[in-house]
């Protein structure tokens, strides 16, 4: 279904409203990032980055990815946060105390100066490559959302072109699940 | 909404950054993994807009990759947990010279 953001972004003007809500989701993201990295319990430390996540999600939608968007909530904030919460409750890690992070203020300056130097490298590199040759005209992603809906040109890609790696993940899935079973099994029961 | 895209993705990769640097616990660094692969998937998604819907497909392909990394991860963390009892970083460093 057609947003009605879609709607306007299929008409070549963005509306002040969509550029207003693309920033209030992209900076709630990152402010919950930075409370995720900061906070010492782990338990809230993943409910922050969960949180981030759903912004993300927002974020995706807003950018014409409608499907990307849905199995972000599902498979990240659904699934692997859960898995992640789930293993911190089963080995009882949810104290704040239970490690202990580097010490120092020297260290944690250089480790935030290392942050910005490579946030400043990241920008720089952003704005000296313009790869305009190849753009597709504004708007093009929304109409074709509502000529053949939000997953119908994902699935038309994934399937044709991208066939090989789509069958190669099954066996990547499928390698993961003996790693995890064998891993996470007590030697004394195995043999 | 590019550049602004563009923008947030570098900061969330950059706190992602700083996360593991700062941070001894082994869960946490996980996290902050995940959270660099999820500023990587926006700039796929923002550049998608605009250079056609492969970037999407490959944000399918990342989230598959994460969900893998964290299942073999944190089965990892199972075992270490077992044999040592602490998964802070610090502490292990059997591998160390």
């Amino acid at each position: 279904m057609p947003t009605g953001s879609s709607l306007s972004m299929a008409h070549g003007s963005l509306p002040l409203s969509y550029t207003f809500f693309f920033y209030v989701f992209g900076l709630i993201a990152v402010v919950s990032a930075i409370l995720f990295v900061t906070r010492k319990s782990p338990v809230a430390a993943a409910l922050w980055l969960v949180n981030t996540m759903f912004n993300l999600a927002a974020l995706y939608v807003m950018l014409d990815a409608q499907f990307i968007g849905a199995i972000q909530v599902l498979v990240y904030a659904g699934a692997i946060m859960v898995v992640f919460l789930f293993v911190i409750m089963l080995l009882n890690l949810g104290h704040a105390d239970a490690t202990t992070d580097i010490k120092g203020l020297g260290t944690k300056l250089l480790a935030v100066a290392v942050g910005i130097a490579l946030l400043a490298e990241v920008m720089t590199v952003m704005r000296g490559h313009t790869i305009g040759q190849i753009t597709l005209p504004q708007g093009y992603a929304a109409t074709q959302i509502m000529q053949s809906g939000a997953v119908a040109p994902i699935s038309s890609v994934l399937f044709t072109q991208y066939l090989v790696a789509f069958e190669i993940t099954s066996v990547l899935l499928l390698a993961a699940v003996v790693g995890a079973v064998i891993l996470a099994k007590r030697k004394d029961n195995a043999a | 909404m590019l550049p602004e895209a563009m923008f947030f993705s570098a900061v969330l990769f950059a706190i992602g950054v700083v996360g593991v640097l700062t941070r001894r616990n082994a869960i946490i660094v996980f996290m902050c993994v995940e959270l660099m692969l999820n500023a990587v998937n926006l700039s796929f998604v923002a550049f998608a807009q605009s250079y056609g819907v492969a970037g999407q497909v490959f944000v399918f392909f990342v989230m598959t990759v994460a969900a893998a990394e964290a299942a073999v991860g944190l089965a990892i963390l199972i075992a270490l947990f077992r044999h040592r009892q602490t998964i802070d970083l610090e502490h292990i460093n059997i591998l160390k010279g």
